[in-house]
């Protein structure tokens, strides 16, 4: 087999770092071809530098055997490489048609011709299996069917090689597995797919060949039906991985956390979730699970008094929450690591020190009349880092902007659990971190459990959730479709409750 | 420590840019730029180079003129440092203003406490011309510099207004003379520096300079308002009042503001007056909080700066350069620091993506 993509030698300097380093990648033409690493480890620039985003300071790439100088996206296209991103670009109030001809549409005389243009969107749309409505606006189809838009767009520019950047990370494991079979009727229709990914069964399922990187540079390319699930975890990592979490039985105590049939409105205005209960004991871990919007972010934000209950109660320690301040809570007893670090766990700009204080700077030790004692701050600030091993250049004076990740998590962490809470949230811990991170802040999940706190976990990666879990809460648009014991259940159980088929509450 | 040092160095560069450019105009318009500098240096310093004379006049005049624009930009800093764009110091001066003249005009009371109580209701009604926007902003999420603009309206002809209709001016151009009880003036400061209008306004001045680096740098106050000002989602969810931060951040710029108002009126001045147009000290704040970096120590060297390119332009005119010069010196720096905002920022955007920001 020829191979369609050669980028040879790349080298890819950015300022004090070598975000790629001497990677070579050979892609044979019709194969799905995976790309494996860690966050940071060079794929995304990698892949910048294929779709002309960057241009490479050494090396060279070949496309069908031809060397080429991809200096934009545009040339990128001509050489029909597409690429699906992460994060979708379409119009939400646009049909399917009108977003796929988007740049190109095709005109008869001054109108643009859309019946032509639809026509050519299902033929293709039925050639590859998509089933994709034309007609149907992009706000009514599910994250799944706006994915496959995406794909269809680069179908229609004729694109031979696709680029899939993290593709799985919206979609239900039914959706995941259909997507699977997508790529394959793409291979078989000639297509050539690269898949950026930092899933190992993904890529157990579906990739032929799977390139991995670790810090910029290549560790190795192999065949996928020749190697393990745990070697390629070894390439990737530099090191044996602990998939397992090893967790006791747990031994749940009292109910800390009883929510009683309450309904919350989103941002929109509307019910976004809708006559929940819920309650977690001491001592367990109740994980909830269910894509992404289907309620997670309202049930948090009620939890932490940050959305009022439109109806229904919260009962902490048997005591109604209703009036209680963000603050009040926190110090009642209710830690929180919210969903997204940099927007709302941490103060981007504030040192770690700083960081370490949000709720307590107004109170002894921190604070006396009102003035900062910012000796006391940072000997809080030592001896968190020394006791949740964080990880930071200047110590209490880092800024938390110029710490990694998982250091961030880590410190949120630390600050959360330091409050002793009775409940813990905890909201997508592990989202953007590298193997090595997720271990540390799982065992500590766990810890805390065992130290008899009540947890709850949202997630939406559903390993974290089975790992972690003693019972699992599936939420489906805005409602509860069911609680579940973890070790009873497993991924086709949780997907079909997410998707709102399945077993009854 | 490359932070502070790049915190001194950019706005260093940015100020010896502007000079530069100032001098290339002057030299463009056919004139030698020798006689500016000679200038500005005679206003800061009262030595005339070429004469080889000393007048401490210029000296008190120029500290005339740094010290409202070292209050007004301290009103700019603080509202900054919450997040908040505060246009309307311009009219938080006019409010503190028209207090200090009621007061002025109407109090009766000993010497000392006259003059406080005329600086303190000068505060007050600069607070409240700040807590307006304030409030709509936290309530109703209306954007303060939408609000503060319009208030600077609204000052501008409530003063022009009441000095007619409240303080009963003859000329309907300035009132009766305050009462010396109710004045910052200080004839034997005037007579140190060869009667100039050096009043005891710098003492507020340098207190409230104080006051600010304390409130902003020591205090748990100032803590959660510059929390509130870096990240307002993350503030909200530790816990802190955002709302009730921002309506105080804006209560105190006013309060800066309005005193500001006060030494003008019963310190520069004797007397409350009305107004063609807006003077400029709001806008002037804004470059002074700019270039001062948000931080006291910075807006005092900057308050110096920006003091001493107003008073150099008379100067400027007896020597037959333009006073506009000294304008566009004051513009370029600003146009120049703020170029270094869009830099870092256009870098920021463009820049490498590192490792950990993937994906």
């Amino acid at each position: 087999m020829p191979f369609v993509i050669e980028m040879l030698d790349i080298v890819k300097l950015f300022p004090g770092i070598r975000a790629v380093d001497g990677v070579t990648l050979q892609v044979e033409q019709g194969s799905i071809h995976a790309l494996l690493g860690e966050n940071g480890a060079g794929k995304s620039t990698l892949m910048s530098l294929l779709f002309g985003l960057y241009q490479p300071d050494q090396g060279t790439i070949k496309v069908r055997g031809a060397e080429v100088r991809i200096l934009d996206p545009n040339v990128a296209n001509r050489l029909g490489i597409g690429m699906v991103h992460q994060h979708f670009k379409l119009v939400h109030n646009f049909t399917v048609t009108e977003n796929i001809i988007l740049g190109l549409e095709p005109r008869s005389g001054l109108v643009i011709d859309l019946k032509r243009a639809a026509r050519r969107v299902r033929e293709l749309s039925e050639r590859y299996g998509l089933q994709v409505d034309p007609e149907a606006r992009i706000e009514d189809i599910s994250v799944g069917m706006q994915q496959r838009v995406e794909i269809l767009k680069m179908l229609y520019r004729d694109a031979g090689i696709l680029i899939f950047d993290e593709p799985t990370a919206v979609l239900t494991p039914q959706e995941i597995r259909e997507l699977m079979g997508i790529m394959r009727r793409l291979v078989q229709e000639g297509k050539t797919v690269l898949l950026i990914t930092h899933k190992l069964k993904e890529i157990k399922e579906a990739a032929d060949t799977c390139t991995v990187l670790r810090r910029g540079r290549l560790i190795g390319t192999v065949p996928v039906a020749g190697t393990s699930e745990a070697r390629m975890a070894e390439m990737m990592v530099g090191r044996e991985v602990n998939f397992h979490v090893d967790k006791a039985p747990a031994r749940p105590g009292e109910v800390v956390l009883r929510v009683e049939r309450i309904s919350v409105r989103n941002p929109k205005g509307l019910l976004g979730l809708r006559d929940l209960s819920l309650e977690v004991r001491a001592g367990e871990i109740l994980g909830i699970c269910g894509i992404d919007g289907n309620g997670q972010t309202e049930l948090i934000r009620a939890l932490a008094g940050l959305s009022p209950l439109e109806s229904g109660r919260i009962l902490f320690k048997g005591q109604d929450l209703a009036g209680r301040t963000v603050k009040q809570r926190s110090d009642a007893g209710v830690g929180h690591i919210p969903e997204d670090r940099h927007k709302h766990g941490l103060i981007l700009d504030f040192r770690l020190d700083e960081n370490f204080v949000v709720h307590s700077y107004g109170a002894p030790p921190f604070c006396r009349a009102g003035i900062l004692d910012f000796r006391a701050i940072r000997a809080n600030a030592e001896r968190l880092i020394a006791e949740f091993d964080v990880r930071c250049g200047q110590g209490g004076a880092t800024p938390a902007r110029a710490m990694s990740g998982g250091n961030q998590q880590k410190a949120i962490l630390a600050r959360e659990i330091d409050l002793s809470p009775d409940l813990l949230i905890v909201a997508q811990p592990t989202r953007g971190l590298d193997v090595g991170a997720i271990e540390t802040i799982h065992r500590r999940i766990i810890a805390e459990r065992d130290k008899g706190r009540a947890i709850l976990l949202v997630s939406l990666e559903l390993d974290e959730v089975l790992d972690l879990s003693d019972r699992i809460a599936v939420l489906c648009g805005g409602e509860l479709a069911g609680v579940v014991d973890a070790r009873a259940t497993d991924e086709n159980e949780l997907g079909l409750m997410m998707a709102g088929s399945g077993r009854e509450a | 420590m490359a932070r502070r040092g790049s915190a001194i160095l950019l706005p260093a560069a940015a100020i010896l840019a502007g000079f530069a450019l100032g001098a290339l105009v002057l030299v463009a318009t056919g004139k030698g730029p020798l006689a500016m500098f000679q200038a500005m240096l005679q206003s800061v310093t009262g030595i005339n180079s070429q004469a080889g004379t000393f007048n401490p006049r210029y000296i008190g005049e120029f500290i005339v003129q740094a010290m409202p624009i070292m209050l007004t930009g301290l009103s700019v800093g603080f509202a900054f440092r919450t997040g908040l764009f505060n246009i309307g110091a311009e009219g938080q001066l006019m409010a503190g203003s028209i207090a200090a003249t009621a007061v002025a005009l109407w109090v009766k009371a000993p010497p000392g406490a006259h003059v406080a109580l005329a600086l303190l209701a000068a505060m007050a009604a600069g607070g409240l011309w700040g807590a307006v926007p304030g409030w709509l902003k936290a309530r109703f999420n209306v954007h303060e510099v939408v609000v503060t603009i319009m208030m600077n309206y609204i000052a501008l002809f409530l003063n022009n207004w009441a000095v007619v209709a409240l303080f009963q001016s003859a000329d309907r151009i300035k009132t009766a003379p305050f009462p010396a009880s109710a004045m910052l003036k200080s004839p034997a400061l005037s007579a140190l520096t060869h009667g100039s209008r050096l009043n005891w306004g710098f003492g507020p001045v340098l207190l409230s300079l104080v006051v600010y680096w304390f409130i902003i740098e020591k205090t748990a106050f100032g803590y959660s308002l510059r929390a509130v000002g870096f990240n307002k989602d993350g503030a909200e969810y530790a816990g802190m009042k955002v709302k009730r931060n921002i309506v105080l951040s804006m209560v105190i710029a006013g309060a800066f503001a309005g005193l500001a108002g006060a030494v003008i009126t019963v310190g520069t001045f004797s007397f409350g007056r009305a107004l063609p147009a807006a003077e400029g000290y709001g806008f002037d704040g804004i470059a002074v909080a700019l270039v001062g970096a948000n931080a006291a120590i910075g807006i005092f060297l900057s308050g110096l700066l920006f003091g001493m390119l107003k008073a150099a332009q008379t100067l400027m005119q007896t020597q037959g350069i333009p006073k506009e010069i000294a304008s566009i010196i004051q513009a370029s720096i600003v146009l120049f620091i703020a170029m270094k905002y869009g830099i870092t920022h256009v870098i920021r955007k463009l820049g490498p993506s590192r490792p950990g920001e993937e994906r």
